[in-house]
Order: structure tokens, then sequence, then C-alpha cells
């Protein structure tokens, strides 16, 4: 019996294979775009894990300065001969050539065994390891980006997260100048007893207890969260091809259900039947899903590698592993997202009458009842959205008034359209005309799912091309303004820099010292910057908001300018007093902007800089000069120097670099929009198909009146398009608001900027081109089978057995 | 002679080959007239009558509407020929179902291009429909559908009215009542009548009668 | 006799921060020095360490007792190992430190390493005043300026559950190895430098997760610095220092190489006089084993030395003294019966 069942209802998608395809293509592609996201996002983790993982400092404490600012070796002598297990490390930037990486070094001898996830320094490694030139340990990606480059001897050790070179710590003392010092020290997690109290031995050392997500993964978490609204948004599009194939299919399949019931088979059993199909093909599709995802996520991840490179400065490798996480996750989220999408249709199958007469048309039909409670879910949502808006905050407030209002818009979506479709059906004269409004309008709950998709993807389309828009306006602006020197010049060496400086002094007009260091300013990473006083600051810099006199009481050593994401991120102010790395303090007197970095950032006086961090490193300046005689001078001061192409660099060099990280920072959200416009597309294109087989009761009788079948055809391609270009019309001001969301909740939680919204509507237009050709090519087939339909199956209609 | 068929062969393909539906078929109608076509189930009564229409044609033979052979028209022609010529009354009723019964009744003679508001008052008027105007399809009896499409088909003011068993769907009573008003309206528009039944007792309250057998008319 | 060379060479070999620096060793040594016959010891420099020999060390055990009679053993050992024949200041001397300490209960094994680098302060020997130590742990000289910089010391370690401080006391003489010190450890020549002071009187403290407990005994330290390995077929040995209530001392070792052995033996009189045996002259049986840490080792031993009317029992202490380092091997206290009676220590490497 069971078996019969199984066959009957199996049987039903051997004759409409299209209708399989749909629901098979609509799974597979939602769990596609899901799994990409998921596989991107994991590799991403996974190597910040790596690099949080690495020398344990997941599992162990340390002991650090307050102010992250360098200690001296020393203590670490102190606190090994007051009995503490501490092992040190010395971490910093620099650069081989133009591959930047994080140096770390370590003292194998001392190094906690939860430290040493890579073997390095094993047997007769250990000699070349301690002794000059020293041999640097990297991940085979990295390794080879070195290839070219000017290093000491490069071994390979897998496991070492990319960007990161270790190497013993005395040679990395010497390669980061920085001679018998040390970044923090490691805590083994065993200490013998009788040890000297730490304050005594060590004092101004903190704990810092082991976490396990380091600052890169706090710093991109926003990003991430972002690919992840974005990848679910593209599931749950993909979501409503599924619901409406598996509710045609349930809906045509009613006799076969009645028939069986009526052979005696429970109804527990013929549920369970077919929610055992329905996991067949939950499986089947994620299986193809998943796979498809890799494929689009290696499309997309070395993109998005760049971004994390670009703007957090994270090291994500190019290249994707296959986690059995992803698999796992996107099964799973086929599965439960077809139960889903057949809840409704399982539900009323438990309910259905034995003997209830068979209703074709109603699943399609929805009541005046149900398009209210939808009204009132909108409302409930939207209203949801505007009280999250005045009173939420954080990002997951962002993200949820983003998802209010976007449900709250989809789910009005069909109230909105009915009004108006039945104001156009008032306008228009003539019958075809009004026919032809009040049957868009009858056609509208059959096909509101896709277009309640297609709204999704067309405002979330909308919304990220004016949030990215309205920051590339203001970005090359604020770039403007930053990069106001001519050229830029990094020295190998202080010798050197102080050589350039010479030069540079009678041959330019201004040579302005870029030097910096790095600590913790109120807990969080950020780099100290000194400027000089000079008007290529007073004139040009992007102040967000400042005291009088700014840059005077710069100049007078009594001020700080912060960044904005500082300024949000601590709430603070002008005024407001800072704590900067080695104890001193200094008071608020601006803020500016600074777009696409994402730690913070402090400008104090060159003198006060040199003053209180007399060991920063002084390779860097900024050339004024005649625009001009730019290149002129730098071709002179590369060749004066012998210096490498990339350590002079033009004002239009640094802006190409940096609209280049910012393009392909949207790179992937653009391409996911698109990718989500597609599967809308699809939607609406299964929809229409299924649609299409229903439609021919209402056709018939215009035809016998006295239409061909061809135009007949071309209404049916209008009504396609005529919806679609309304669902526009609704998704640009749900786009507008959800970059409104964007730019004023969104980036200032994520990133600590506010942007200012700009408008565009050339790329509306755009967009709305590419809906109705996407509309359009969903209502062509079945437009063309109605037009090429032979007259038997429309008369079909009239036959009198029906 | 308003209709007049001459020689019809119809086939329909099957699974088992060729079905010769109608095997040469003679037939005519004067305008004016009405004529009942009987045959049992499957005989071909509804193929015949929607060849007549236009909505089908036939493998051999010619079918002249008002003079003109409309076997071998465009589907261009062929439209415009049920749009302004014939009017058509099923057993399922065919509404439009988005609109309401207003539009519905005015539907075709709106696409003939001969309102008549006049005539539309009356006929809603004859008809029993004036109450229920501006409800739909689905919120009205069947007896009531089926009069809102002898409405629909008769505000055109076709030449010929074809209705395929245009009361089978109805109990007997009403189905009665319906025809009788089909009829007197058909007699009071002045156009020819050519109705699919297999009831005797409806097929003798018309002008004239045939019965079509085994493809043939007897 | 050399035989904790064998302990170092393998202990360093297996510890993967160390090993290959020993893989040279089997060759002749690469601009390491050699000990030569006839080189007289040059106090006080010689406590200090020789940083162009490979190996060196400064290997300390204890026979302590408690008021209440019970027995504990200490052990303080701090290796040197040189990657390069040269010291040079900062991360990049190649002069590696390793440090093992051991505290035997007759219940309790307690054991602690570490490991340093030299050159920057955190492990390392001076000669005078005399100081050896890594990290906290130290074994520092106290004695008055005419004496030996080893006479008296102050002895501390300390691991995750236990430390000691110890105060040392020579009550006699240097003792040097082989011939004046020169200790010739194979057949094909191989030796090392190697002192001894057998004659320390100690007090101190231990400290157990119980509680301190005020202890007094014995002690004797080996210095001992080579470049040069012992032949490969050896698999391990067994190692014993015994002091005799009579005062006097005996050190004694076998090699286990898979065919008969290797036994070698020093007599210290009571008055610091040392009387070497020939090879073979020593007997050691194994009379009982015990599965310690997942191996069979022996923990009472018949040993006999005729030439000087010597055929004791030796029984362990505890037999669990096993010291769980990165090269695990046994060494613990010991107490022997016969025709003498005594303390002293026994080590046993190799066992599988
Ligand atoms: N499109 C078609 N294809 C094949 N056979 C058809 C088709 N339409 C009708 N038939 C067959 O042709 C015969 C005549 O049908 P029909 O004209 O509907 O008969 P009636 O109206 O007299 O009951 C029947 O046997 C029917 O099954
Ligand atoms: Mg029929």
């Amino acid at each position: 019996m069971v078996w019969t069942g199984l066959t009957a209802l199996l049987s039903h998608w051997r004759r409409r294979p299209v209708q399989l395809a749909m629901l098979l293509l609509g799974l597979s592609l939602a769990t596609a775009l899901w799994s990409a996201v998921q596989a991107i996002n994991g590799e991403a983790r996974a190597s910040y894990d790596r690099a949080a993982a690495i020398l344990g400092q997941d599992r162990l404490a340390q002991l650090v300065r307050e102010d992250g600012a360098r200690m001296d070796q020393q203590v670490f002598v102190r606190l090994r001969r007051a009995g503490w297990l501490v092992s040190p490390v010395i971490e910093g930037e620099m650069r081989f050539g133009d591959v930047r990486l994080r140096v770390l070094g370590i003292d194998p001898l001392t190094l906690p065994p939860q430290a040493q996830q890579v073997n390095v320094a094993v047997g007769d490694e250990l000699l070349p390891f301690i002794t000059a030139p020293g041999v640097l340990y990297a991940a085979p990606e990295t390794a080879t980006r070195l290839t070219e480059q000017a290093t000491p001897p490069v071994r390979v050790a897998e496991g070492l997260p990319p960007g990161t070179v270790l190497t013993d710590i005395g040679q990395a003392q010497v390669l980061l100048g920085a001679k018998d010092k040390i970044s923090r020290l490691l805590l083994w997690p065993d200490q013998p007893i009788g040890r000297a109290p730490l304050k005594v031995t060590a004092p101004g050392l903190t704990l810092r207890q082991p976490s396990e997500t380091g600052d890169l993964a706090r710093l991109t978490d926003s990003f991430h969260l972002n690919l992840t609204a974005f990848g679910f948004l593209a599931f749950a599009v993909g979501l409503f091809i599924v619901h409406s194939a598996i509710g045609l299919a349930f809906e045509q399949r009613r006799q076969v259900f009645r028939t069986l019931r009526a052979l005696g088979l429970p109804a527990r059993v013929l549920v369970l039947l077919l929610i055992a199909e329905l996991l067949i093909f939950a499986l089947l599709a994620g299986l193809v899903g998943v796979a498809l995802g890799y494929v689009v996520a290696s499309a997309l991840l070395p993109d998005v590698a760049a971004t994390l490179r670009g703007l957090y400065g994270a090291d994500v490798p190019g290249t994707l592993s296959i986690r059995p996480a992803v698999w796992a996750a996107g099964l799973a989220i086929a599965v439960i997202g077809t139960l889903v999408a057949a809840a409704q249709s399982l539900w009323r199958l438990w309910h259905l009458p034995l003997l209830a007469a068979a209703q074709p048309r109603a699943w399609a039909r929805a009541s005046e009842r149900a398009l209210r409670a939808q009204g009132v879910a909108a409302m409930v949502l939207l209203l949801t959205a505007a009280g999250i808006a005045q009173f939420g905050s954080g990002l997951e407030a962002g993200f949820a008034l983003l998802a209010a209002l976007l449900l709250g818009a989809a789910l009005a979506l069909p109230l909105v359209l009915t009004g108006i479709l039945q104001l156009g059906g008032r306008l228009v004269r003539g019958p075809l005309a009004e026919w032809f409004w009040a049957d868009t309008r009858q056609q509208l709950p059959g096909l509101s799912l896709a277009l309640m998709a297609l709204l999704l993807a067309l405002a979330a389309n909308v919304g990220v091309s004016t949030m990215v828009s309205s920051f590339r306006l203001t970005f090359t602006g604020w770039l403007d303004q930053r990069l106001a020197a001519e050229l830029y010049v990094t020295a190998r060496t202080e010798a050197e820099a102080t050589a350039i400086h010479d030069w540079l002094a009678q041959r330019s007009d201004a040579v302005l010292p870029i030097w910096s260091v790095e600590g913790r300013v109120a807990g969080q990473p950020a780099a100290i910057y000194g400027v000089a006083d000079h008007a290529t600051y007073r004139d040009n810099w992007p102040i967000l908001s400042a005291v009088p006199e700014v840059w005077d009481r710069i100049a007078a050593g009594d001020g700080a300018l912060i960044n904005e994401q500082l300024a949000r991120r601590q709430e603070l102010g002008l005024g407001d007093q800072i704590t900067l790395p080695g104890g001193w303090r200094a008071s608020i007197v601006g803020v500016y902007s600074d777009y696409g970095n994402p730690i913070g950032q402090v400008i104090i006086g060159i003198d006060t800089l040199v003053q209180h961090y007399p060991d920063v490193s002084r390779l860097r300046y900024a050339i004024r000069i005649a625009p001009g005689k730019a290149e002129a001078l730098a071709a002179g001061l590369r060749a004066q120097f012998g210096l490498p192409a990339q350590n002079v660099i033009d004002q239009a060099g640094i802006k190409v670099f940096s609209l280049k990280v910012f393009e392909r920072t949207f790179r992937v959200t653009a391409a996911l929009n698109v990718l989500t416009l597609g599967v809308a597309g699809l939607a609406m294109f299964a929809s229409l198909m299924t649609l299409s087989g229903m439609r021919l009761p209402q056709l018939a009788p215009v035809w016998a009146m006295g239409l061909t079948r061809r135009h007949l055809a071309w209404l049916e391609l209008s009504r396609g398009l005529l919806l679609a270009a309304l669902t526009m019309l609704a998704a640009v001001p749900v786009g507008i608001a959800l970059a409104f969301v964007l730019l004023a909740v969104v980036n200032v939680e994520a990133f600590g900027w506010r942007l200012p919204m700009h408008l565009f509507p050339g790329d509306w237009a755009r967009l709305a081109a590419l809906a109705l050709l996407a509309a359009g090519l969903a209502a062509a087939a079945p437009a063309w089978r109605l037009a090429r339909l032979s007259p038997s199956d429309l008369l079909k209609v009239f036959a009198h057995e029906r | 002679m308003l209709l007049r068929l001459h020689q019809i062969d119809k086939f329909y393909p099957t699974g088992e080959g060729p079905l010769h539906v109608l095997n040469g078929i003679d037939l005519s109608l004067e305008a004016g007239k009405s004529l009942a076509l009987t045959g049992e189930s499957g005989s071909g009564k509804s193929t015949l009558l929607h060849l007549v229409a236009g909505l089908d044609s036939p493998d051999a033979g010619e079918i002249h509407l008002g003079g003109t052979n409309i076997v071998g028209l465009n589907d261009t022609a062929l439209a415009a020929l049920r749009r302004a010529t014939v009017g058509l009354v099923f057993q399922q009723f065919n509404l439009i179902p988005s609109l309401d019964v207003a539009a519905n009744l005015a539907f075709q003679a709106r696409l003939a291009g001969r309102p008549d508001p006049a005539w539309l008052k009356v006929l809603a008027k004859r008809l029993g429909l004036a109450q229920v105007l501006t409800r739909y399809p689905e919120q009205l009896s069947a007896g009531q559908q089926q009069r809102v499409a002898i409405g629909r088909t008769l505000a055109a003011r076709p030449r010929l009215v074809l209705a395929d068993e245009p009361t089978g769907n109805l109990d007997e009573a009403t189905g009665d009542a319906v025809l009788d008003l089909m009829l007197s309206l058909v007699a009071e528009t002045g156009a020819a009548l050519l109705m699919v039944t297999h009831s005797n007792r409806l097929a003798n309250r018309l002008n004239a009668r045939v019965h079509l057998h085994a493809g043939r008319l007897v | 006799m050399s035989v904790r060379a064998l302990l170092i060479y393998m202990c360093l070999a297996a510890a993967p921060a160390f090993g290959q620096g020993f893989a040279g060793l089997g060759t002749e040594a690469d601009g390491f020095s050699v000990p030569q016959p006839g080189t007289a010891f040059n106090f006080p420099a010689d406590h200090g360490p020789h940083p162009g020999y490979r190996i060196e060390w400064w290997y300390l055990t204890a026979n302590l007792q408690a008021a209440d009679g019970a027995d504990y053993g200490v052990q303080w050992t701090l290796f040197r190992s040189a990657l390069a024949p040269v010291e040079r200041s900062g991360w990049s001397s190649p002069q590696l430190w390793m440090g093992h300490a051991g505290l035997t209960t007759q219940t309790h094994q307690f054991v602690a390493e570490r490991s340093a680098r030299g050159g920057i302060g955190q492990a390392g020997v001076t000669a005078a005043p005399f100081a050896a130590w890594i990290d906290n742990w130290q074994m520092a000289g106290r004695a008055l300026p005419e004496a030996d910089a080893l006479s008296a010391l102050d002895l501390r370690a300390a691991g995750r559950a236990f430390s000691y401080e110890l105060a040392l006391d020579a009550k006699g003489p240097l003792v040097p190895q082989g011939v004046q010190g020169y200790s010739v450890k194979s057949e094909k020549g191989q030796a090392s430098y190697y002192y001894s002071q057998p004659f320390y009187h100690v007090t101190g403290t231990l400290t157990l997760p119980a509680g301190a407990i005020a202890v007094t005994g014995q002690a004797w330290l080996d210095h001992e610095w080579s470049s040069q390995p012992l032949a490969e077929d050896q698999t391990g040995w067994d190692w014993f220092s015994l002091h005799f209530d009579s005062g006097e001392k005996m050190m004694g070792f076998r090699l286990r190489d898979g065919g008969a052995g290797f036994t070698s033996a020093t007599w210290i009189k009571a008055d610091g006089r040392p009387q070497p045996q020939a090879p073979g002259a020593l007997r050691v049986t194994p009379l009982e084993t015990a599965a310690v840490a997942g191996r069979s080792v022996p923990i009472r031993w018949r040993v006999q030395l005729p030439e000087k009317g010597v055929d004791v029992t030796i029984r362990t202490l505890n037999p669990e003294a096993w010291m769980d380092t990165r090269f695990p091997y046994w060494e613990g206290p010991i107490r022997f019966e016969g025709t003498h009676a005594g303390r002293g220590y026994l080590e046993m490497t190799g066992y599988e």
C-alpha cells in the first residue's frame, strides 16, 4: 500500500519534468547562494582562527602592556628568574620589497607546547633558525609571494596564517628594528609554586586572558554579517520558487491524494510519504546546491580576500578548502527550507476533507481574509522596523531593522499591487483593457510570492547600489582631501630617510613626515600619527567637527584629532580626554573622517609624537611640490637613492589603488545582488509556467469570443511586464529606505562612519530595464506556448466532461 | 442561406489511429431559423459546433457563413468572425471570472464594436439579472450564470447563435426556464440558432432537428 | 666515566628543539674541543662553563631524611649543550641550557624541566662566585673566598606542586674521576673531563602539597664536560652512587649493549682519595622488576665489588621514581644492605 502510494505520488513528477526541474533548480540555487556565502565566511573565519590560534593565543593567557606598546626584553628574563613560565613574542609589520607581512618572532626554547601548532626549528633547523640571517617560516602561499623578494631563507610551514612569517625572536628584533624589545609574553598554563608576585616583578604589565577570537575576527564581523544577510536573502528568494512549485504539485495531486485516502491510506502515512518525497528532493538539490555553492564561492573568494586584505589587513587565502561543516549546513538548510516551504501545503493536506469537491484554483485564490491578514502582518513588521530605527542600537539591531523592513515591504506588496491594479482598471477604457487589468489583479495571488521575491531582489539592488554609489561619491571626494600631497616616499632605513629628507629640502616645497606608532587607545588597536604644522593639513584635512584654531592646538602639542570611527565607538567628543600609549593624556580637539580604516587613529603634532615616542620609525614622508614637477622629482628620487618603484608613489597612484580596493570591496555584494535577481527572475518564471497551465479556462472564453491566440499571448507577456514594472516601482522606495538603513545604521555600527545619501535614478532605470528583461524572459515561454497552442487544447476547456 | 456545410470531414488523431468524427456532413440553416443537433454522447456534436464557430477547422469540406467560406481563413479573420457574427453558449457557461456580471454581459458586444446600453438593460431585466450586475460569476447560481452567458452572447446581436447543451448543467425546471428565455430572445433578435442537445423534448421545440450518428447526419 | 653523556645525548636528540645539534656527535667534533689527557683542572675557572665543548652538566643528587625518619631524594641537574663551539651574547647564542629537577618520596615522584637559551641571562653558569641557574632554579655558591667555590652551595628548584631549598656543605675534597680528571669512556678512546664532590652534608626544606618538611642528609655533585658520544650499540645503562655508612663512597655503572655489557666503578675512600677499579670488576644483577610507566624496570639489585668485599642488595625507595621529562628515565634514591649498608642514588635508562 505504502509502496503503491509512493509510486502513485512520484509518477506525478514523471509527467511534469519541468515542474520537477523548477523545484530542484530553485532549491539548489537557494542552497548554492547560501552555501557560497557560508563557504566564503568559513574560509575567512578559519583563517582568522588560525591567526588567532597562532602561538596558542586562543588558549594561552598573555602578559601585555596596557597601551599595546613593546616592552623591554629584560622583563622576560626577570619574570623567568622570578619563577614565571613565560615565553617572549615580538610582532610587527614589515615590508619585503612590495610584500607586506606580519613578522612573528618566537623563542623556540620557551614556547609553550600549546603554542607549537607549527613545527619549526626542528632538529638541525635550530642553529640556522637562531643565528643570522635566520630563517622565515611561511605558509606555502606566502612563501610563493616572497620568492621574488630579498629575504632571509624561507621555509614552508603548513598551518601558518597567510601573510605571516614566523622567525626567531632575535632575528625578528633585527628585522623590525626593535633591538631587545618584545611585544608580549605567552604564559604557560601550569606555573610552578613560589613565584614572586607579578606586580613586583613586572609592574605595568596586565594579564590578557586567552581569546577565541582575535581582533581580526571582531573587526571583520560586520563584513561577514553583511555577506550572511545577503546569503540569507538569496536563500529566502529561492525558497519562493520552492514554495510555489510544491504548492502546485500538491494542488495538482489532490485527486491522487483523495483516491489514496479513499483506498484506505491513513492521512498520517500520506503526509509521511510526502515528507519522505520532499526529503529526497531536498537532499538531492542540497548536494547539487552545495557543489554549486563552492563554484560560486571560489569565483567570489579572490575578491573577498582582496577586500579583507585591503580593508582590514586580514589575510585570507584565495583558494577554498572543502569544509564538512559547509556540506552539513548546506544540506540542513536545504531540508529545513523545503519543509518550511512545504509546511502550508502539508498542513492543508492534513486537513483535507476526504470527500470535498475539487477546487482547482483554490490555492491561487487568496481569500480577502488572507490578504488582510498579510496586510496586518506587513503593518506590524513595518512598525517594528520604525521602532528599531528609533530605539535600537548595535549591528544586530541594524540587521533586524533591515529584515523587518524588507519582509514588511514584501508582505505589503500584494496589497499595494491590488490597489494599483484596481485603480488602473478603473482608469482604462475598452473591454480588452478592462479585462486585462481585472484579470491581472485576478492573477495576483498566484504570482504574489514570485513578485515578493522580485521585490526583495530589486529593493536589495536599489538599496545596495545607492549605498555603494553614495559611498563612492563621498570616498572619492574624501580621497582628494586626504591625499593632498603630490608624492609619498618610504625610506628603507632611518639613515636613508634622513638623507632623503635633506635631499628633498632644496628640491620641494615641503617635506612632511608621516610617522606613526601603534598601540591601544581606549582598549582598541589604534595608530597615532604625528603631523607637521603645514597648510597641507590646515587647508585639506577632512575635518568633521573641530574646536576653533584646531591646527594651532595640535601644533602647540595640547590636542589630538581622532578619526570618526574611534569617536563613534568610544562615544568620544570634542573636549574629552583620551589616554595614549605611554600613559599620557590629550584632549580631543577635532574629529575627521577616515573611510576604509578599520582601526582607530589619533593625530597629534609631530613634535609631540617624537617627544612621547622617541623611537618611532621615521621612514615615510609626504612631499609637496608643484604638480607638474612631481613626476620628475619622483624619478630623481628613485635614481638618487636607488629606491624601488613602490617606495615613491604619486598621489594618482595611491588614489587608483584606493579606488581599486573600494571597487573590489563591493564587487561581491554586486555579484550576490545579480545572482539574487536571477533567482527572483527564475521564481517568476516558475510561477508563470505553473500558472499558465491553469490559465486556459480563463483565457478560452475570451478566445472563443474573438481574440486570436497570438493576441492573448501578447497580453499575457504584457501582464508579466506590467507586474514587474509595478514591483520595480514599489522597490524603489523600499530600496531607498534600505540604503538609508545601510548608510545611517549598519555602516555606523559596522565600520564606524556615517555617510550622506545620494540618489542615482540612472541606476534605477538600468535596474528597471534589467527587471523588465528578466520578467519578459520569464513570461516569454508561457506566452510563446500559448501562441502555439492547438485549438483542440483550448477546446478541451469547453468539453462537457470537464 | 445563412449557414451551409458541405461535405465536412473531421479526424482526431488518437492512440489507435485517426478517429473519423465527422464524415461528409452536409447541413444548412436559414437566417432566423433554429435547428437542433442531437446525437449520443461522443457522436461529434460539439466538434461540429466548434467548426461552425471557427474555433477549429475541418479536414475537408466547406463551411459557408453569411456567404463566405470560412474554411482556410487565417486566425485573425476567424477571430473577427467569432467576434462579430457568431455567439456561443456553452454547457459550462465559461464566464470571465475576473469581470463582474455587468462587464461580462457587455464584454462581447463591446468587443464586437456594437455596444448598446439600452439593449443591455433590456436583456438584464428580461434575464432577471438586474439585481446581480455588480456580482462576480462565482457568486451566482448555475442558472444565473447561464443566463449571463446567454445575455453576453445576445448583447452583441450575432446573426448566428451556437449553443452546446446550454441547459445540460442545470436542473430541469431551471433549464426549461432558461431555454424559454433564450429561445424567445433569439427569436426577438432575428438570429439563427444551432443548438446541440440530447434531449428530444428540447429538440422538438426548435424549427428543425438533425441527428448525428457515427459521424453522419441521419 | 660518563654514562650520563648518553643520557643527555638521547635526551636532547628526542627533544625537538635540541635534537639535531647532536646528530653531528657521531662524527669527529667539528670545531669543538676534545679532552686531552694530562690537563690539570684550573679551579675555580673549571667550575664554570666550557662553551668550546659540546656537552656539559652539573648534576646533583641528595639522599635526605626528615625528623620522622622518612627518606627523600632530590635531583638537580643543569645541562649545557652547544650548537656551535662559541658563546655569543644575545638571542643568537648557540649555547642551549636544560634543567631537570626531581623530588622523590616513598609514594610520590615530582618532576620538572626547563630549557633556555644562553646569551640573554635566562640560564648560565659563572665560576666565581659560583652560580648555576635556569629560570629561578639555582645552585649558588656561598663558600668563603679561600675555600673551593663548590664547598658551600644553596640549591633550589620549583615545579608545579613542589619546591625545595637546600644548603649544602662539603665535608671532603673534590674528587677527580679517571686519571686526574681525564675519564676515558671506551676502548676507542672517547673521554671527558670529570670531577665530583660526593661529600656534601645537607640541610633544608622540601615543600610538598601537604606542607613544608625540614630535612637533613648527604649529596653528591658531578661536573663533567666533553664533546664525544658513547658507542652506538649501547642501549642504556644502570648507574649507582653509594654513600656507605662507613663514610666511603662508590660510583659504578653498567652499560648495556645487547651482549654481556660493560661495568666500571670507582672506590672513594673516606678521605676523598679515588681508587678506579678495573673494567668488569663490578658485578650488578637485577633481582626483581616492576612495571613503571608501562615498562619493566629493575627495582632490586645485587651489587658486588669483590675487590673491596662489597656484596649488597639494593632496593629503591620508590619504584615509581620516573623522570617523565621529554626523554624519560628512572632516577631515584636507594638503600642497600649486605656486607655494607647505606644510601645512594640509582639511574636507569633505556628500559622499554
Ligand atoms: N481534441 C480531441 N482529440 C481527440 N479526440 C477528441 C478530441 N475532442 C473530441 N474527441 C473525440 O471525438 C469524439 C466526438 O467528441 P465530441 O464532439 O465532444 O462529442 P459530443 O459533443 O457529441 O459528445 C469523441 O469520441 C471524443 O472523445
Ligand atoms: Mg459535446
